[in-house]
């Protein structure tokens, strides 16, 4: 190596060195400006999830009470772990029939992959995903949840 | 006699010793674990031991239906999930026979390119922390926010999206996706001059990576490389462009081909490769036609008998999916041909006589991701 080439070498690579000190001192000189990053429990007032964000499983009630589901389990087959459980039960209808009905909805969070596949299978729309993500409790059992609220019934006219 | 629970082992008679990498190690990115033999600073063989993260994910895959195995890929390589989600899709679709509807093609691919841009912002982060720098770390960390935002507003996911079904995608796109994509490109177009500046000109990085982890054309194609891996050495096989699928056929792009084999060729390529996928998206986004977003597919899915496979081109490298069905509702054998295992296996040839110094920097131009290896 010759001695200009030496001095070449160091020439350029201090120059180098100078244009990328050239970026992290830009963002030195107006980061107050520029916030990018943001601690969670401080900006959880204004924290906005996307609606479509998939949290956990929940059953969708009306003002009275009542839900879609018929308890016909496609979203039990659907879910890839066995995160759903439907426990059935056989009503009777004002015509003295016996009518197969939701008795208990069990949705174990603590399986569940958020994969949508039961929300997509759910003929009646019974059921959908809802964007909250704060699901940490002290026990694994309290993971383990009833979907349908107690006292609920199945909406009319939902076959 | 050294045994292998042995932190440092000297083998008696030569200067040689054995060391563990892993699988604890930060710089393995994730729980790999290498046994090196060292003789001073030089590097002498490099054997990685797999398993630490075995799922055994084509067994369970067995046991679940056709809609329900593809959730599981996105658990192999989790930084290209869309990408093996829609391998997944690819087969099943194959099989059954199914046609994909325009707009459901247009946007798996702006998804997948959009995923591109989001491994290779991660891996971009976390080879230059492999040489010693931290600030790119954050800075590819931003742009990669803002597509998980995109993700996150459109498939409802941020990491695990399972958002290509087959048929087609599970939702339509979200009212604000071509708005902010549009953004996003606007914006990291102005950041990749700001990551040449930062990092490619760099001269420490330069030297780090140049010269090191060389593997020639022959063999970079004998041990099954492929991707970024393989075209930094200079071997032509990029699956969109040699057997295209969905749109990829319409849209202009040039295969980034490097012929130095070294580290740093890796790293143009995937540099390379951000600019690419911007143009590939900045093409799709304006065009994407109306109609449905999914085909009308029964709700069990039973393919005939017989085998199929399909390959796409994740962030990685080539991927593969191989369904044998024997009729029923769940696969008979599904076999994954995951780009990072083939890309591990040149790590040896790679590392062999270098400075163990440069076996970090030298892995993380291979970009492994670890689920993909063991699955």
């Amino acid at each position: 190596m010759t001695l200009k080439q030496y001095f070449k070498d160091i020439f350029t690579g201090v120059k180098s060195l100078a244009t990328g000190m050239r970026v992290t001192g830009g963002y030195f000189l107006r980061h107050h400006k520029e916030k990018i990053t943001e601690q969670y429990p401080d900006n959880r007032d204004k924290l906005v999830l996307a609606e479509r964000f998939r949290g956990e499983v929940v059953m969708t009630h009306d003002d009275n009470n009542e839900h879609a589901c018929t308890g016909c389990t496609a979203c039990e087959l659907a879910c890839p772990n066995g995160t759903i459980k439907i426990i059935t039960k056989f009503d009777m209808t004002p015509e003295g029939k016996k009518k197969k009905a939701l008795d208990t909805f069990i949705y174990h969070l603590e399986l569940c992959t958020m994969c949508n596949l039961c929300v997509e299978a759910c003929p009646t729309s019974a059921i959908t995903m809802a964007p909250t993500f704060e699901h940490s409790v002290f026990d694994r059992s309290q993971l383990i949840k009833k979907l349908n609220k107690p006292g609920s019934k199945i909406r009319e006219g939902v076959e | 006699m050294y045994r292998e629970t042995d932190i440092i082992q000297t083998i008696p008679g030569t200067d040689e010793m054995v060391i563990n990498v892993g699988p604890q190690h930060p710089s393995t990115h994730g729980v790999l674990h290498l046994v090196i033999t060292i003789d001073g600073e030089t590097v002498k063989k490099v054997e990685p031991h797999l398993g630490y993260i075995h799922r055994s994910i084509e067994k369970m895959c067995e046991s679940l239906s056709y809609r329900q195995f593809i959730y599981t890929t996105s658990r192999m390589d989790y930084l290209s999930a869309h990408i093996n989600n829609h391998a997944c899709a690819l087969a099943v679709e194959q099989a059954m026979g199914i046609e994909v509807p325009l707009r459901a093609q247009y946007i798996r691919v702006v998804m997948d390119e959009l995923t591109r841009i989001a491994s290779h912002c991660l891996w971009w982060g976390s080879v230059a922390m492999d040489c010693g720098a931290v600030t790119p770390f954050f800075l590819a960390f931003r742009e990669r926010e803002m597509i998980n935002t995109i993700m996150e507003e459109t498939c409802g996911a941020r990491l695990t999206m399972n958002y290509m079904v087959p048929g087609g995608v599970m939702f339509d796109l979200h009212p604000n996706f071509q708005r902010d994509t549009k953004t996003f490109l606007a914006h990291f177009r102005s950041k990749i001059d700001e990551y040449d500046e930062l990092v490619t000109g760099n001269i420490i990085f330069q030297n780090r990576l140049k010269g090191t982890g060389y593997i020639s054309k022959a063999d970079a194609i004998s041990y099954g490389c492929t991707g970024p891996t393989a075209r930094g050495s200079g071997v032509s096989c990029d699956v969109r462009k040699w057997y295209p699928y969905e749109v990829y056929q319409q849209v202009q792009f040039d295969e980034i081909l490097e012929t130095a084999g070294d580290s740093f060729a890796r790293y143009l390529v995937r540099l390379a490769e951000l600019r690419q996928s911007i143009s590939i998206i900045e093409q799709l986004i304006d065009e994407i036609p109306a109609g449905e977003f999914q085909a009308k597919t029964k709700a069990v899915l039973k393919p005939p008998k017989g085998e199929f496979y399909s390959r796409v081109e994740t962030a990685r490298g080539e991927l593969g999916v191989y369904i044998v069905s024997e009729g029923g509702t769940t696969p008979y054998r599904i076999k994954f041909r995951s780009p990072g295992f083939s890309n591990l296996s040149a790590l040896d040839h790679m590392v062999r006589g270098q400075k163990i110094g440069d076996l970090v920097a030298i892995m993380g131009t291979l970009d492994l991701v670890i689920p993909d290896i063991d699955r």
